[in-house]
């Protein structure tokens, strides 16, 4: 098990500037799960191929248990990857997939059989050893490249955008086998995925990327409660944070924040608010409102709002409401940078 | 087939690819079973059956049974110099790096230009008296001018010539065939084999060769047809000399059946090898089939 560390560490491209990484400086805890979230072309599946080894930096340093490992190749790093694509070799069985890497060690073939044993169990497709990856599912598709990875018990775990190519339900339950399995293992790992429900779900922390740079690196609810910036809080959260430009400044808050007047926690001072629904979606748990914003400093202002379904009575189009919104809720970004500032007064 | 269009359409686009095969090949291949079970002669009239006396004659002939041999030398040492060769271009070409595409085209060259054209150019090269070759090495001092070798002259040196040319003139069509295999598979299975801890040889034998395998079966049984019936290169650069030791069956049906008149022993000659070459494109098409699939 080990740490990963970056400093500096910048990817430049001839060709244009999707998927550079600009200088990014990371930490990741030991046995951690570090998700790096972005849209694509933010430069995150760049930054995990130059921890691979697969990408050579234009500057800057890697670190992989204290180590400077800049110069040496990927099979020196003692890293494993999960592909995107998975990569099985197709001609092999997946007990030949599985075994590969230990071959590659040179392990006697008793050694390998007991690891793979061991590693198929882990991921319950024993009965599968036998199989070619092309008689498989997607989802065994995806185990198998996980016991792939995980047999040679590597020191650092890097996926990239491993449930990308499952559908919808069985995504779900992968994120989970995934999740458990790491904790399981405990093996330092570094995720790269643009779905910020499986970041949000599955990650220790979350780093937030945006053209090459972190944007801000912290918990599930740092990232979503406490967003560094403009970025970070319109990027995560469906739908994003509301944003509202009043006097240089711009003030956020989440649609479910947004509530009618009297169904807000108690506690804490609050601000009052009219709201004029434009049209609503309704998703079955919880009804998205459109609308605008009137009153005060808000007024005409596009907003977006988030009620559980059991909510009380339903809006008509065009019908104003009270509304409110918790003073601890708001939070204030710098017109400019788009970065965090203090709160400006609102009334 | 859309409702509008004529139903005698489809047959008729078809028709000229049809007449083209019956008469360019079928007819021709038939007419040969004939000559090759009766006694035909250029000139003569008259067909009468003789069984497999042509067949028994020819087996008979020491230059037949020496061109036999030639053949298979000819086919698998050049069958082997041609994947060996063909994967390491196409293993350099694959990657972009400046000049690829230039390079590229000067390597299917040998394929596109006649292959007249190729080996009149090769028979200077390995002129006795004008061989740039032997030029070079003089001037190196490596031979001695008075005893240079003669590339077309001497039967062994003769027979690596002809290997070599030949070689030099399929070798570009395998190596499109296998780039195109190269090029087939995914980037991410070797970057995975290389996290996985193998190296360049691993990787390249127990990872990416291996599927590549049903991309160059393809290669190679067509190399393999193209050289069991290719008369060209000898034809040009030896006629079949020195003393008949670098003939091939297909250079001595022509040599036996067109400039020697003997039709029938000549259509015997060239139909010897056709079982072979039928098992051979039957695996070709199987193969080929099963590279699809996968």
């Amino acid at each position: 098990m080990a740490v990963v560390e970056t400093r500096g560490l910048t990817k430049v491209f001839a060709r244009g500037q999707v998927g550079a990484v600009l200088g990014v400086d990371l930490l990741s805890r030991e046995g951690e799960f570090l998700v790096l979230l972005g849209p694509s072309g933010s430069g995150k599946t760049t930054l995990l191929r130059m921890i691979a080894g697969l990408e050579e930096p234009t500057s800057g340093e890697i670190r992989i248990g204290g180590v400077v490992v800049n110069a040496l190749s990927p099979r020196e790093r003692r890293i494993a990857m999960v592909f995107q694509s998975y990569a099985l070799y197709p001609h092999l069985t997946v007990l030949g997939n599985i075994v590969f890497p230990l071959k590659a060690q040179g392990m006697p073939a008793s050694e390998r059989e007991k690891k793979a044993q061991w590693a198929s169990g882990l991921l319950g497709i024993g009965h599968l050893l036998g199989r070619k990856p092309r008689e498989l599912s997607g989802g065994e598709r995806q185990r198998v490249a996980l016991a792939r990875a995980i047999v040679r018990e590597p020191s650092v775990f890097l996926l990239d955008e491993p449930l990308s190519n499952l559908d919808a339900k069985l995504r779900a339950s992968a994120r989970e086998e995934i999740e458990q399995f790491q904790k399981k293992i405990g093996t330092t790992t570094i995720y790269v995925t643009h779905d910020q429900i499986e970041a949000m779900a599955m990650g220790d922390r979350i780093a937030v990327m945006n053209h090459g740079k972190v944007r801000q690196i912290g918990t599930p609810s740092e990232v979503y409660d406490d967003p560094a910036d403009t970025f970070v809080a319109t990027f995560l959260g469906s739908p994003p944070m509301n944003l509202v430009e009043i006097d240089g400044a711009v003030v956020g808050f989440r649609p479910e924040h947004l509530r009618p007047a009297g169904s807000a926690p108690s506690g804490g001072p609050s601000m009052s608010l009219r709201f004029r629904l434009g049209h609503e979606e309704y998703l079955g748990s919880e009804r998205i409102l459109y609308g605008t914003l009137g009153g005060g400093r808000f007024e005409g202002q596009k907003a977006v709002a988030r009620l559980p379904s059991t909510h009380g009575r339903r809006l008509a189009p065009d019908e104003v409401a009270e509304f409110e919104i918790s003073m601890r809720d708001l939070k204030f970004f710098d017109r400019a940078s788009g970065t965090r500032s203090s709160p400006v007064p609102l009334s | 087939m859309s409702p509008g269009s004529p139903r005698w359409l489809g047959p008729v686009m078809l028709l000229p690819a049809i007449v083209y095969v019956i008469g360019l090949v079928g007819v021709p291949f038939v007419l040969s079973f004939f000559y090759a079970l009766g006694d035909v002669k250029v000139g003569s009239v008259g067909w009468h059956f003789v069984g497999l006396a042509n067949f028994r004659s020819v087996l008979e002939n020491p230059t037949f049974r020496h061109a036999l041999s030639n053949s298979f030398v000819f086919t698998i040492s050049s069958q082997i110099l041609v994947l060996v060769g063909a994967n390491v271009l196409a293993l350099t070409l694959k990657d972009a790096f400046r000049g690829r595409r230039f390079l590229r085209f000067l390597i299917l060259l040998p394929w596109v230009a006649p292959v007249s054209i190729g080996s009149i150019g090769w028979k200077w090269i390995l002129d006795s008296l004008y061989s740039v070759i032997n030029w070079v090495l003089v001037r190196l001092h490596l031979v001695k001018p008075l005893d240079v070798p003669m590339w077309l002259g001497q039967p062994t040196l003769a027979m690596i010539s002809v290997i070599l040319v030949h070689t030099w003139h399929i070798m570009p069509f395998a190596t499109v065939i296998l780039l195109a295999g190269w090029t087939a598979i995914p980037k991410d299975i070797p970057e995975a084999a290389a996290v996985d801890g193998a190296g360049y040889f691993r990787t390249l034998f127990q990872i990416t060769l291996p599927m590549l395998l049903p991309i160059v079966n393809v290669a190679l049984l067509f190399g393999i047809i193209f050289t069991f019936t290719d008369m060209t290169v000898v034809y040009i650069l030896t006629r079949g000399g020195p003393y008949d030791t670098t003939q091939v069956l297909p250079s001595l049906a022509f040599f036996t059946g067109i400039l020697g008149s003997d039709l029938a022993e000549g259509a015997a000659i060239s139909l010897f090898l056709v079982p072979l070459l039928a098992a051979v494109a039957w695996l070709m098409l199987r193969t080929a089939r099963r590279a699809e699939v996968t």
